[in-house]
């Protein structure tokens, strides 16, 4: 038990655990004091300066993000010294920040500017300084855009890079006037450990960080009637996009978001939960494939433990921190590359359509998406697999740009083929997902059973955030080709955040650890915590998208990724088998060790 | 030469005994409680400007759980005017040592470090054989608390302590938030006391001298002597130790050409009193407190041009993570400048002078706390001089 501790805010009296903050205490009263640099998922900063409040009895206005509450403390969070600190603050930030609002990506979705308009900042107190900086903006990457004019320097970002992924891409250089957030040695971002998770853009409060955004592409190819458009949704996209156009977090919306892309005029809207399942298939062969080369080959060229790779942050976050570990890494592509790859092949046959019209655009909940789709591996289609990656922001713009009425949409089918999935795939969304899907299909395959676990629920590999989750399922009766895997306990990991990744491998390369098979996604709480989706996301959002997709789950017909009809199908039409000639050409791929900084 | 009117005091510099380490040795065979009271009654406060009581510093870090302690000299001495530590290490290094030592006993801390200002560079040598011979000491008399020396690497807010522990640890230079403050979270998170040069040097004379004789010295609010760094338009510039809590116009009339209008205390963070008000203003902590730096200007001096280079300095040296610090020297400078050449007229200097004080209460370190201190103190007493 915490000691209690009571204060005073605005006249009410407040009782508190001892070491709560001034902030959080006046949020217990539904006082809500603006904030910049504050964000949840982070340490505090307490460097914008933006939530500062009076304290009876002393000189200085603390940060109420940063000063605990001590007992008979009284505080008033909008004294008119407040108000003229504050609206100070707020005018110095503006008379750094580059302004042109109308010319910004995040005009209507930026702290800076609703602070700036609810405090009445229209009368430019100060001088501009945005003239006489040279500032710079790194365009050079596939997927994240920094532009330093827009950046306040609260260090999100930087905070985020650290402590969130331990990737560190992104410092703050330089003093004073010159202060900035920039990176190694001020190389761009495609040069240095970025990984592209785009965990910074949905941290920035402005316009500094975003995604590289294809909106207009995908609007001239859905007009260019030489084109058919195809578009595959993620399945974390589709329990969050309704946040984007104004409903409450951990609604499900596949329906109306399937309506909306219809009406946006893409030609077959298809699902990425469909590859979803058939990555189930390929890595789930491919684990087996590496245990029996292990167990009964004993060849020791095989990699175990096995990691997946849907995740591409992750997959370059491995490439730079622990290139050795490569061989580790399942050489099934992502689920939006293989459908990429199937799209102007398979699809494409099926459709009668030339692969040279056929456009491929993917929604994803991530911004290393973006990034995935430009690696130069990614043509074995003999076309770019994916041409467009779009967030779930993006897909927001462009249903707000057509005029739907969002959450007034009927509800709509995927289309088919490549439209139809299990709930296996859906909860590719959350950490533990991949694994658990995995081991639903892989358990059967082995001893033709299904895996005991009431309604299939895996709960010991459901990860959460912050913790690296480790469990282990026993394989007994197995079927006669797979008795090698007799009385084996499997042993799974679960990891979410690339700080958590880290120490996963860590003790992988120091032999400290016996897994076979390592689920990792690049960030909190996995997918549905995604750089590309809407912002705000805090762990209280998280939980609500997480809670709507094991509902997903659960009220799907097909849980198995196995009983996928159309992925039963393409087998037998065109891939033959799992791990065959035609899968490896298409659905599977190799990684490029890189540098470290 | 005229009769000085200042008393000379000679405690900081002057010989107190004739063995090495003497009032040391002494000092440990007395116990902690016994230091501390001793301390506490001296009234002494820290010599680096702020003025935090000393024997409170040390009790609170002293109480604080965790067996793993630091004591920390700072010696970044970073303040524009300020020149008396590299004074003091070069002179009485042995007796900045022995105050370390002694605090290394009452707070249970089994390592000292001195962060050095890297443009004193130069010390390092013979400082480091003065470490030598005070380890060998140290062995002799059974007490191990080894002190190292750490180098800086110029960047004045490395002089703000929580900037300083940062540095120390390998971080980049950026003041910590407060609370917790160093005597429970310093150096590596541990409890840690952080002093002055001349905060420790004065702990070893209330050790030698008693707190009744120390506090003889002084006004009952700023007790003891001061080294002070005289510069500016002064005929005799360096280093003086004067009583605590004199008249500014009897060190004006001592120190000045006979043409001094302004006199700025305490460096560029401090406060610049014209010439009007030197009648009326101590040089304390119950008037105007200073780290030492005292700059004399004369008539032939445009305060404008100090106020400029004080600022120019200030949105340098900034760390650049708080706003208001950040950006409010940037604003401050080039509000002034705008006045200047007429592209705001002369109001506003008063919008500036509300935005200084914003700063004052907002900022997040003592940098940009203090940029306040000398920018109204110069425009509020220079007004024309800003606008013509």
């Amino acid at each position: 038990m915490s000691n209690k501790v009571t204060l005073t805010i605005d006249g009410i009296q407040v009782t508190v655990n001892e070491g709560t903050t001034i902030l959080d205490a006046a949020r217990k009263l539904n006082i809500h004091i603006p904030t910049l640099c504050y964000h949840e998922d982070l340490c505090v900063a307490g460097n914008c300066r933006v939530c500062v409040v009076e304290q009876e009895n002393s000189r200085a206005l603390p940060p109420s993000c940063a000063m605990p509450v001590s007992e008979g403390m009284v505080i008033h969070t909008n004294s008119g010294k407040v108000r003229v600190a504050r609206k100070h603050i707020v005018e110095l930030l503006l008379s750094e920040h580059n302004a042109d609002c109308t010319k910004c990506y995040k005009n209507g979705n930026c702290e800076l500017q609703s602070l700036a308009s609810q405090m009445l900042t229209g009368d430019h107190m100060f001088l501009d300084l945005v003239p006489e900086k040279k500032y710079s903006i790194d365009m050079f990457n596939s997927a994240l855009i920094k532009d330093d004019s827009r950046c306040i320097r609260c260090q999100r970002c930087v905070r985020t890079c650290e402590e969130l992924q331990s990737v560190s891409a992104l410092g703050v250089a330089y003093r004073g006037n010159h202060m900035k957030i920039s990176t190694f040695f001020e190389h761009p971002l495609f040069e240095v450990v970025c990984t592209n998770c785009g965990q910074c853009v949905n941290r920035c409060p402005t316009g500094a960080l975003i995604e590289r955004n294809y909106v207009d592409p995908v609007w001239d190819a859905i007009y260019d009637p030489k084109k058919h458009v195809v578009v595959q949704t993620a399945p974390a996209v589709r329990i969050a996009l309704g946040e984007a156009l104004g409903m409450p977090p951990g609604m499900i919306v596949t329906g109306k978001m399937v309506t909306a892309l219809k009406r946006l005029g893409f030609d077959a809207v298809l699902d990425t939960d469909f590859s979803a399942d058939l990555t189930i298939i390929e890595e789930g062969h491919e684990l087996l494939d590496r245990l029996k080369r292990t167990l009964v080959d004993k060849d020791p060229e095989v990699a175990l433990p096995m990691a997946t790779s849907c995740s591409p942050g992750w997959v370059k976050f491995l490439e730079h921190t622990f290139p050795e570990l490569l061989p580790n890494l399942s050489t099934c592509k992502s689920p939006q590359q293989m459908f990429g790859a199937l799209t102007k092949t398979y699809y494409a046959k099926k459709k009668k359509l030339d692969p040279k019209n056929v456009v491929s655009v993917s929604i994803m909940p991530c911004t290393a998406k973006k990034f995935e789709a430009d690696r130069p591996e990614m043509r074995s289609s003999g076309y770019k697999d994916v041409d467009y990656v779009l967030t779930t922001r993006e897909l927001a713009i462009m249903i707000t740009q057509a005029g739907l009425e969002f959450d007034k949409l009927p509800d709509d089918h995927f289309d088919s083929i490549m439209g139809t999935s299990t709930g296996a795939a859906v909860i590719f969304g959350s950490t533990g997902g991949v694994m658990e899907a995995a081991l639903r299909t892989v358990y059967e395959v082995v001893t033709g059973r299904e895996i005991p676990f009431e309604h299939l629920n895996i709960m010991p590999v459901r990860g959460t955030e912050g913790e690296v989750r480790e469990a282990s399922v026993k394989i007994s009766k197995t079927k006669p080709e797979f008795r090698f895997l007799e009385g084996v306990e499997l042993k799974c990991v679960v990891a979410n955040g690339l700080a958590y990744a880290k120490q996963v491998m860590q003790n992988v390369k120091d032999g400290k650890a016996n897994y076979h098979f390592i689920e990792i996604m690049a960030c909190p709480g996995g997918c549905l915590g995604g750089g590309g989706q809407p912002i705000p996301t805090n762990k209280e959002i998280r939980t609500k998208r997480k809670e709507a997709i094991y509902r997903e789950d659960m009220g799907m017909p097909l849980r198995k990724s196995h009983d996928n009809p159309e992925v039963q199908e393409i087998y037998q039409e065109f891939l033959i088998k799992p791990l065959g000639h035609k899968s490896h050409e298409l659905l599977h791929t190799h990684y490029t060790p890189r540098k470290r900084y | 030469m005229s009769e000085s009117k200042l008393r000379r005091v000679d405690l900081i510099f002057g010989e107190y005994s004739s063995a090495k380490y003497k009032v040391l040795e002494e000092t440990l065979k007395r116990s902690n409680e016994d230091i501390l009271v001793d301390l506490r009654e001296s009234n002494l406060r820290g010599r680096g400007g702020a003025g935090f009581p000393t024997g409170t510093k040390w009790k609170l870090a002293a109480d604080a759980p965790g067996k793993e302690k630091y004591v920390i000299c700072n010696a970044d001495e970073g303040e524009p005017g300020t020149f008396k530590d590299r004074e003091i290490l070069t002179r009485v290094p042995r007796k900045v040592l022995s105050g370390m030592a002694i605090c290394g006993r009452v707070i249970g801390a089994k390592k000292g470090i001195i962060y050095l200002r890297g443009e004193y560079k130069f010390l390092l040598p013979e400082l480091n054989r003065e470490i030598e011979q005070y380890n060998d000491f140290m062995a002799k008399l059974g007490f191990e608390f080894p002190i190292e020396i750490k180098l800086g690497s110029g960047a004045y807010i490395c002089g703000e302590e929580s900037a300083l522990f940062e540095s120390l640890e390998g971080y980049r230079g950026e003041p910590r938030n407060k609370p917790p403050y160093p005597t429970t979270h310093g150096y590596m998170g541990k409890p840690t006391v952080i002093n002055n040069v001349e905060t420790f040097v004065n702990v070893v004379m209330i050790m030698r001298l008693g707190p009744i004789q120390f506090k003889l010295l002084g006004t009952s609010d700023s007790r003891g002597s001061k080294v002070f760094s005289v510069s500016g338009d002064t005929p005799i510039p360096g280093i003086y130790e004067l009583e605590l809590g004199m008249p500014l116009d009897r060190f004006v009339e001592e120190f000045g050409d006979g043409d001094t209008k302004a006199v700025q205390v305490g460096g560029a963070s401090g406060f610049c009193v014209p010439r009007k008000k030197f009648t009326e203003t101590v040089i304390g902590f119950e008037g105007v407190p200073t780290g030492g730096s005292m700059m004399l200007f004369n008539s032939s001096r445009s305060m404008y041009n100090v106020l400029h280079n004080y600022l120019v300095f200030f949105e340098e040296e900034s760390c650049g993570q708080c706003t208001p610090c950040r950006v409010g020297c940037q604003q401050l400078r080039k509000g002034i400048l705008a006045v200047k050449k007429g592209d705001k007229n002369s109001h506003y200097l008063d919008q500036l002078i509300k935005l200084a004080e914003s700063m004052k209460i907002t900022a997040k370190c003592g940098l940009g706390q203090s940029v306040g201190n000398s920018f109204s103190s110069i425009v509020q007493n220079f007004r024309e001089e800003m606008i013509y």
